[in-house]
């Protein structure tokens, strides 16, 4: 029951939202995104006491379709996502309580039905409607991009949703074709996994390629990631919190639970490309970040570097990566919908992207600078914030890769490390040090809403950082 | 229907009249199933009302009954015989029928023409537009031209046969690998696939389908390109699949060409419109493409995915229309702003539109989803089914083009009348069986048993 009241309550809410005056759509939006957080840490418990947490019911009978959703005991990473994408709305949501973006109701009712699909995606154990749901948390995205943002955010946004809906598309096939195997119609996990695993090699590496371009795509891995720099920059930084803290990580964890274990021969033939493109990816981006002087481009390249250290240790088929990983797409989760919170506190103050016309904000507001500098310093994955323990553990991973390369990647991933530290130190001395900015003098501190979400994330980084027992306790189990 | 029109004085009669007639046809339709529940009625050896077929009429009618409330005052807006639209719009559902339950190959003859003839009529009744004559005259002769190459292959096919009867032990026997297909028989069976081919708009015989689809007046396009079509693809999956099907392997290779060219053509070219109305009209011939699918994978998937197809595409393609026939400019740039100006319109036609990209949760998707899983259960030719889904990206170039004249650009947009609140709640109504096909499909199912 539970279960279905994390997908019921965002959807209810972005009805009502939707339709109810501007006034309240605000305040209506903040008591779904709550409830949901409140469900979220009641199921939590629920999983940690041990309790069945499925939801298994009839939907499409000739297909063998069933809406089945929730946690089966070893879904920590699933809880862990669940959880994310739970907290993550309402901190956006109390941030915005000083700036109400314009159409309150078409701007709430998006994002809580954005948070249906997404929360879906993680819930589902059916591998049709993990595709509806993947689809659903695209469409709110796509019409909250396109209609809040930078000057070129529509084609921008469209080439973001074309890319994506054709990788989707083709990894429909690739369900369909592993579908067709199973002697009994089911689309069920279970299912899934007993016929991939037993397709043959050749098989298995089409579909294997046929699955990963969508989630490729989506994470975004180099050399599939050309829509993201542009596509994070031009859409209101509200919206760019949710696709850069949970979308991308629909792309990983669709990889954990769906392809790893589906396509397991598959996936180690083709270990070596993948960890070689996710390390290319590192450090790609982390170089194109260092040379960026618009601050979301900075952070939109940032974290394909991380992304890309996640997918490499993913694909190292170690326990301790694959622990790390799913340590780290919580922690990272949470960083960096801070770190895009402080942008959008920027945003607003300085009217401008640009860091070249930052500077000297640490005089002028010393709270918000701490956040930052907080939220950066866990970004470098600076050990005692929560960044560290995750990224410890995927190069741990990543080390013991069953591959002749497994030296080369793991000093070149590195590499991202040293990068991270410069392009992050880098913007914090260009925003926080330095000469004042023009309109720097003007720039007031943290409102109250404002200090309470960098105190919460703030909070959940040295928590975590110091204490990172509470999470590994939910994945000591396999991740999947 | 056309007596009414002496009769009755008043276009709001003559439209009632439509209206009712159109739900005691759904009554008797329904009534029908169950009839067939029970047994198959054969009448002369020409007709067959099995359980497909009545399922088919149910929805169908049901189509045709959201078609005329949607759209009874524009057809009657059309010129001054309003009765005798209607009428024709009545034969041709005649037609329909006709072309759901046959058994016998001249009834197929039959139903196609009584489906095309007043069609032609009907695309030409702007008289005093020039573009609406010229569609009526390329449909004539193109759907003249279409029923010689029918009745060639019909020929043909008698003559290998010695029967009509499409359901007879002897014609089936023609049509199977161990006696060997004689080239009389294939001759006919590909003279088959062309002709249907022509009526169903697929490449490369489609090139009828965008003038007269755009020249007929915009009451009665979206008639066409989606009962009409639907109905065709019902006769062409009927006989091939329960007469020629243990052929198969020989006719699927053209059918596969044809979807190949069918996608190509009709997505790519509905990318470069800058007609709505035009773009709509490619856009069925690209949907044609998929409903191939149907056709082209031989197994029970394929029919429930075709029938599924069906609804959704005309309700969703009777969405779009009943938005666009209301505005005053038919260009993309005439949609500009119309969220903000009409949010209801704008809406339900988004609904529709989504559905037509085949997105989740919307009834399209799993309209796509039957028929491409149809395909992938057949086990051949997977490649195709492959070029079909990065098609449909494509196709989401041009709906979500509108979207974002609708959506996402400022402008004013100008409507012909405003809507009234009875069209609104009709076209909500519409958007909302869209979405209840996309998230419990099975519901067709349960509805015609």
């Amino acid at each position: 029951m539970l279960i279905v009241l994390l997908l019921l309550i965002p959807l209810l809410g972005g009805l009502l939202t939707m339709f109810t005056t501007e006034k309240v759509a605000g305040p209506i939006a903040m008591l779904a995104g709550l409830a949901t957080l409140g469900i979220a840490i009641a199921t939590y418990i629920q999983y940690t006491n041990g309790y069945d947490l499925m939801v298994n019911h009839s939907w499409i009978e000739y297909l063998g379709a069933r809406f089945t959703v929730g946690f089966d005991h070893g879904d920590g990473l699933a809880i862990l996502m669940m959880m994310l994408t739970a907290i993550v709305f309402p901190l956006i949501f109390i941030s915005l309580i000083n700036k109400q973006p314009e159409r309150q109701n078409t701007f709430y009712g998006l994002m809580l039905f954005a948070q249906v699909g997404l929360m879906g995606v993680f819930l589902a154990k059916d591998a049709l409607l993990f595709y509806v749901f993947w689809e659903i948390a695209l469409i709110p995205v796509y019409f909250l991009s396109s209609m809040y943002g930078g000057p070129r955010r529509i084609p921008v946004t469209f080439k973001f949703f074309i890319y994506t809906f054709a990788g989707s598309l083709i990894m429909l096939v690739a369900i369909l074709l592993i579908y067709r195997h199973a002697p009994i119609r089911s689309f069920s996990w279970d299912s899934f996994v007993s016929v991939g695993s037993a397709m043959n090699a050749g098989e298995q590496s089409w579909l294997f390629w046929m699955m990963f371009i969508a989630f490729a795509i989506k994470m975004p891995v180099f050399p599939f990631h050309t829509w993201q720099p542009a596509a994070y920059e031009q859409s209101a930084t509200p919206v760019t919190v949710v696709l850069s803290a949970i979308m991308v990580k629909m792309g990983l964890f669709a990889v954990i639970r769906w392809l790893l274990p589906v396509i397991p021969a598959g996936s180690l033939q083709w270990m070596n490309l993948v960890i070689l493109l996710s390390v290319i990816s590192i450090v790609y981006a982390s170089c194109m970040a260092i040379v960026q002087t618009n601050i979301k481009r900075m952070i939109a390249y940032s974290s394909i570097a991380h992304i890309g250290l996640m997918s490499a240790a993913i694909f190292s088929h170690q326990l301790l990566g694959l622990q790390g990983v799913a340590i780290q797409m919580f922690n990272h989760g949470i960083t960096i919908a801070g770190l895009w919170m402080m942008v959008h506190i920027i945003e607003n103050r300085l009217g401008t992207q640009d860091l070249r016309e930052m500077g000297g904000v640490a005089k002028v507001a010393p709270a918000f600078t701490i956040g930052l500098v907080v939220m950066s310093l866990a970004n470098i994955a600076l050990p005692l914030t929560n960044g560290f323990i995750g990224e410890f553990m995927m190069f741990n991973g990543l080390f013991k890769t069953a591959s002749v390369y497994h030296v080369w990647f793991t000093v070149v991933a590195g590499l991202g490390i040293i990068l991270a530290a410069v392009y992050t130190l880098n913007m914090i001395q260009k925003v926080a040090y330095g000469p004042e900015g023009s309109r720097v003098p003007s720039f007031a501190d943290l409102k109250i809403n404002e200090m309470i979400v960098m105190v919460l994330i703030v909070m959940m980084i040295l928590v975590l950082g110091f204490y990172p027992k509470i999470m590994m306790d939910l994945i000591y189990v396999q991740p999947w | 229907m056309m007596f009414a029109g002496i009769v009755l004085k008043k276009t709001a009669q003559v439209q009632g009249v439509a209206i009712i007639g159109a739900i005691v046809l759904l009554a008797g339709a329904i009534f029908d199933l169950n009839l067939v529940s029970v047994e198959s009625h054969t009448y002369f050896n020409m007709i067959e009302l099995n359980a497909y077929s009545a399922k088919f009429n149910v929805l169908i009618t049901f189509c045709v009954l959201v078609y005329f409330m949607l759209f009874s005052k524009d057809i009657a807006a059309v010129g001054k015989s309003d009765a005798d639209y209607f009428a024709l719009l009545f034969f041709v559902m005649c037609g329909v029928f006709l072309l759901s339950t046959y058994s016998n190959l001249l009834v197929l003859f039959l139903g196609i023409e009584i489906l095309s003839i007043p069609q032609y009529i009907l695309a030409g009744s702007d008289k005093k537009n020039i573009k609406s004559n010229e569609a009526s005259l390329k449909y004539f002769l193109m759907g003249a031209f279409s029923t010689g190459i029918l009745l060639m292959g019909i020929t043909l096919i008698y003559g290998a046969t010695g029967s009509f009867d499409i359901f007879n032990e002897g014609f089936i026997r023609q049509f199977q690998h161990v006696s060997g297909l004689s080239a009389l028989s294939f001759a006919g069976v590909l003279l088959l696939v062309i002709s249907f081919g022509f009526k169903v708009s697929a490449a490369p015989m489609h090139f009828w389908t965008p003038d007269v689809y755009d020249g007929t007046p915009t009451a009665f396009t979206p008639f066409m390109a989606t009962i009409a079509k639907v109905s065709v693809f019902i006769a062409f999956i009927r006989l091939f699949h329960f007469s020629f099907g243990n052929i198969s392997t020989d006719w699927q290779a053209a059918i596969a060409g044809m979807i190949v060219l069918t996608l190509l053509i009709g997505n790519i070219t509905a990318v470069y419109q800058q007609s709505v109305k035009r773009m709509l009209a490619y856009s069925s011939i690209a949907q044609a493409g998929f409903m191939l699918f149907a056709i082209f994978a031989f197994n029970t998937t394929s029919w429930k995915g075709l029938m599924l197809y069906s609804v959704v595409y005309t309700l969703a393609s009777l969405g779009v229309f009943s938005v666009l026939i209301k505005m005053k400019d038919y260009t993309y740039e005439g949609f500009n702003g119309l969220a903000k100006k009409e949010p209801v319109l704008a809406a339900t036609a988004a609904i529709c539109l989504l559905s037509l990209a085949g997105i989740p949760l919307t009834g399209g998707f799993f309209a796509k989803y039957f028929v491409l899983s149809a395909a992938v259960e057949q086990g051949k030719w997977i490649g195709l089914v492959i070029f079909a889904v990065l098609m449909a990206a494509v196709s989401a170039y041009y709906y979500f083009r509108l979207l974002r004249s609708m959506y996402f650009t400022e402008g004013d947009a100008e409507l012909k009348n405003l809507p009234t609140t009875v069209e609104k709640v009709l076209l909500i109504i519409n958007a909302a069986i869209v979405i209840l096909l996309g998230v419990l499909p099975g519901i067709i199912e349960n509805v015609t048993g």
